[in-house]
Order: C-alpha cells, then structure tokens, then sequence
C-alpha cells in the first residue's frame, strides 16, 4: 500500500458539548494540526484542555461540531472502518475473560483472519513487546506495565498505518513509564508507523516526540507546535542531555503561558 | 483434594458434628417428646431405612420417590424460569430504551411474593401435574435472572465498548464478544441464588397440595401424623438436593469462566 504523505490533517476543527444548552461548553476550538505519514506527534496540556477529546474525534468515537478532519485523506467513519488507526487507552482495557494471546487477537477475530494467522500474528506481537512467553497468562497475572504493552501489541496487530495513544502510560509509576518510552520508540522505529500521542508529562512528550503541539484549556486549543530536535536513537542517556531539559523547560513555559492568560494574576 | 483443603475444612466439620452431638444431648437430657424435635439418630435411623429400601431392586422408597418429583419440578422450572430470563434479556438489551422501560416492572415482581400464586397455579395447570409446580418455581427464578443478565450486557466498562467500536465492530460481535462475556458474573450469580430459589419454591408450592410422591405434601403428611423423624427426613432429603444443585451451578461456573476474580487462587 502505498501511504499518504499526511496522515492525520485537522483543519478549523471545533467540538461543542451540548451546544443547544446554556450549559454548553466548548472543548476544542479552531484545531489545526497536519501529522505526516511515519511522524512522532504528542499532545500536551493540563487536564480539561481537550486533547483527549481531540484524539476521539480522530478516532471517530465521538462527532466534531465542525471543521476538516481526514485519516489517510479519508473521513474519520471511513478510516475507522478501514481500521487505520489502533487505539491504546490510559487503562489497558484488556478483556480479562480472555488469555492475553486472544486478547492480542481480538481485532483479528472481528476483522476476520483465520485462526492459524491470528495465532501467529498474536505470537509475533507478543514478542515484539516481549510477552512471548505470557500468551496464556491472564490479563489479572500481569503487571501493569505488561497489561499495557499487551495492549500496545493489540492495538499493533492488524498493522494500522495509525497509532493513537490516549495517555497510554499515565497510570504507571515513574520507571515502568520511561522503560515503557523506550519499548514505544523501539516498536515505532520499527514498524515506522505514525504515533499520535497524549500525554500530560512534558518529559514524557520531549523524549518521544519529533514535534509537541501544546494545548491550553477553556476552550480547548492548540497554542504552540514546537519542534524536537534531539537525534534519535534516544535512550535512558537522553533524559541526562542539557539539550533535552532546555526543551522541557521551553515546553513548561509555553503551557504556563496558555495557563496564565485563563488564570491572570 | 489436597491435604491443605482437607484441613481448611476441618473446622466446618466440626461445628457440624458438634452442633448434631448438642442436639442429640439435649434430646435426652431435657427428655424432649420425639414428635416436638427427634434425635438426629432417629432421623439418620430412619433415613438409611429409606435408603435402603431405594437402593433394593425390589422395593419402593416414597421418600425418594418424592425427592425425585420434587426435584424434576424444580429443575424444570429452573431451565423455563432462567432460560426465559436470559432470552428476554438478551432481546431486550439490544434496544436499550425497551429494558430501561422494563426494568422498573422487573425490579418490581422480583419483590412480589410470587408463591402466593401457588393456589392459582394448581387451578391453572391442575394441582398433581408437575407443571403447576414449574410454573411457580419458572416465575420465581425469571426475574432475578433477568434483571442480572441485563445489568451485566448493559453494566459494560466504557473503554472497553470504545476499544470495539474504534474495531468498527458490529452490534451483534459487541454482544458476542464483549456484552456476554461481561455478562457472565452476573447470570451465573443469579443461577446460584435462583438453584436455592427452586427447590424452595417447589417444596413451598407442594404445601398447598400436589401428588402424595412430593418432598412438600410428604413433610405435611408425616407432620400432621405426627412421624416427625419421617418429616425431618425429607427435609434433609430437601436439603442435599438443594445443595447438590447449588453445587453443580457452582461447578459449571468455574467450568465456563475459571478467568473469574472470585475464582483467583
């Protein structure tokens, strides 16, 4: 298949709750963002700035009120039934009926592969994030972190160009989370798909991202899109790179900058 | 049976054996009338008796006889009553406004005393014919079952129907693959409470009459003759059967869904 140079491309995008309501409230307003084709994209906020609400509208889980919106050049209906884009929630939401094999199979089974292709795709997922040897496991036998990289490896395994990452990692503690940065850009480097990804640690979005759109709240709204441009491969060393912390701290001010001007002193 | 789950019930045992010792003591000493409470000896006396006239070739055991019919009505009314609740709560979980307007009626006969109907049913469906006794038994079970199983296909974790729908998965693979499964819990404890729930709705519905060979009209036969070792008989017989069912439920659930938190060793 030969892959759009643009990925994900919002254009005016604007999302209202309840908009007939006086309690309407506006949570994304004038969204621009163009997201190539193989690109490392987070967004960043405080909580209430939308940018979880951002990711659903592209993932066509919920409506926009207005504006562009394509994946892959196509509407969002269509790419989701296209299955572009694999989702990777906060909570792993692994079925915990299911052994962590069938759950890696799970979209396979609904888009209907033959068991003998579900088995081996499911197998070679689980060695992708080293789980190879938990395929009967049960999700409640795991720890949090390897919940989470099963459902990486789900979200991964019907090879979607596409990779939305709802704030995948912000239930784990401090070291699974940056071992977990790891593992993503090893399998992002690796599969070379495009990772869209929402997060509200600075750290965590300077060391993964190849650009940062900032968003600020009430109403929701990207204020800034800023480069990152420390070479990859980044590793554990990365964290350590002045470079690295001038970034962090460039990033922490344009979010006070966005959060100042809703609170003013 | 390990040695550790042969000790974890020895206190039980105990308790059991002791308590039966304190009312055979008790019997003597107070010199208590055996038609106001018999020994537990003469009731094990007179039960082996029984069974052993059901196990001779030859012979015939009422008392088993009447276990036996009692119980096929319980077990009829059990499939009837849970199968009916199931099946309505599948058909109506799938238009969700339909079980919303049905639960408050539901929740409402699930506190009527339904075995008040057990006269009409005996009209109905004529007081010797087993159906009469199904019938109660069906109605007693149909509402707990049904409120549970559509609470567990409409108590479904959010993200979890988000994972199927980014899938773009069809309403009837969510009701396969997630809606059911998450269903489970609830209908296998509704099955545990509606197994004790028929044989006593069998049992109390034979009070108001039924054929001679029942565990209900044997225990108001024997009572109002006074043989109350005979009486208690049955009620052990009642007993066993009760618990019997009771386990079997709880054996096909770890069976079905051994992934169960209540079942995490």
């Amino acid at each position: 298949m030969e892959s759009p140079a643009i990925a994900i491309a919002a254009k005016a995008l604007n999302k209202v709750f309840n908009p007939a309501s006086p309690a309407a409230v506006t949570a994304l307003q004038n969204i621009h963002l163009e997201v190539a084709a193989g690109e490392f994209v987070s967004l960043v906020g405080p909580s209430g700035c939308g940018k979880s609400t951002l990711l659903r509208l592209i993932a066509d889980l919920l409506p926009p009120s207005s504006g562009e919106l394509r994946i892959n050049t196509k509407s969002p209906q269509q790419a989701r039934h296209e299955r572009e884009y694999g989702m990777v929630f906060q909570a792993a939401t692994l079925y915990q009926w299911r052994s962590i094999s069938k759950n890696v199979q799970l979209p396979l089974e609904l888009m209907g592969y033959n068991k003998t292709e579900r088995q081996q795709r499911a197998q070679s997922m689980l060695e992708m994030v080293e789980l190879g040897n938990f395929a009967n496991h049960y999700p409640w036998q795991l720890s949090g972190g390897m919940q989470q990289r099963v459902s990486i490896a789900r979200a991964l395994a019907f090879d979607p160009a596409i990779l939305l990452m709802d704030e995948p990692f912000g239930a784990l503690d401090e070291f699974t989370r940056e071992r977990m940065n790891l593992e993503l850009l090893r399998i992002w480097r690796q599969t070379g798909k495009t990772i869209l990804f929402v997060t509200h640690s600075i750290a965590e979005a300077v060391f993964l991202s190849q650009r940062i759109a900032v968003m600020s709240p009430r109403p929701g709204r990207i204020t800034d899109i800023l480069p990152i441009p420390l070479p990859y491969p980044r590793d554990f060393n990365t964290r350590n790179d002045p470079a690295f912390h001038a970034l962090v701290a460039q990033v922490r001010g344009l979010l006070r900058d966005a959060i100042d001007a809703e609170f003013p002193a | 049976m390990t040695r550790q789950t042969i000790t974890s019930y020895l206190p039980t045992v105990a308790v059991a054996v002791a308590v039966l010792l304190l009312w055979e003591l008790l019997v003597l000493l107070l010199d208590i009338q055996q038609f106001l409470l018999p020994k537990p000896s003469s009731i094990f006396a007179e039960f082996n008796a029984q069974l052993q006239l059901w196990l001779a070739p030859d012979e015939r055991s009422i008392l088993f006889e009447s276990g036996g019919a009692t119980l096929w009505e319980a077990l009829g009314g059990f499939f009837i009553g849970c199968g009916g609740g199931i099946g309505i709560a599948l058909i109506t979980s799938r238009w969700t406004s339909v079980s919303e307007a049905t639960m408050p009626f539901a929740i409402a006969a699930n506190s009527v005393p339904i075995i008040a109907f057990a006269p009409i049913m005996n009209n109905w469906f004529g007081i010797t014919n087993p159906a009469s006794k199904m019938a109660i038994v069906a109605i007693i079970v149909f509402f707990p079952t049904m409120i549970n199983t559509v609470r567990g296909l409409t108590l479904v974790d959010a993200s979890e129907l988000a994972l199927m729908r980014s899938y773009a998965a069809s309403e009837g693979q969510i009701l396969r693959k997630l809606r059911i499964p998450n269903a489970l819990p609830y209908i296998f404890s509704a099955l545990r409470v509606a197994s004790a729930l028929s044989l006593i709705g069998a049992v109390v519905a034979e009070f108001f009459g039924g054929p001679r060979a029942t565990l209900g009209v044997y225990i108001t036969q024997e009572a109002s003759a006074f043989d109350f070792a005979k009486a208690w008989t049955a009620i052990i017989l009642a007993s066993i059967i009760g618990i019997s069912f009771y386990l079997a439920v709880l054996l096909l659930e770890r069976r079905i869904m051994p992934w169960h938190v209540s079942l995490r060793g």
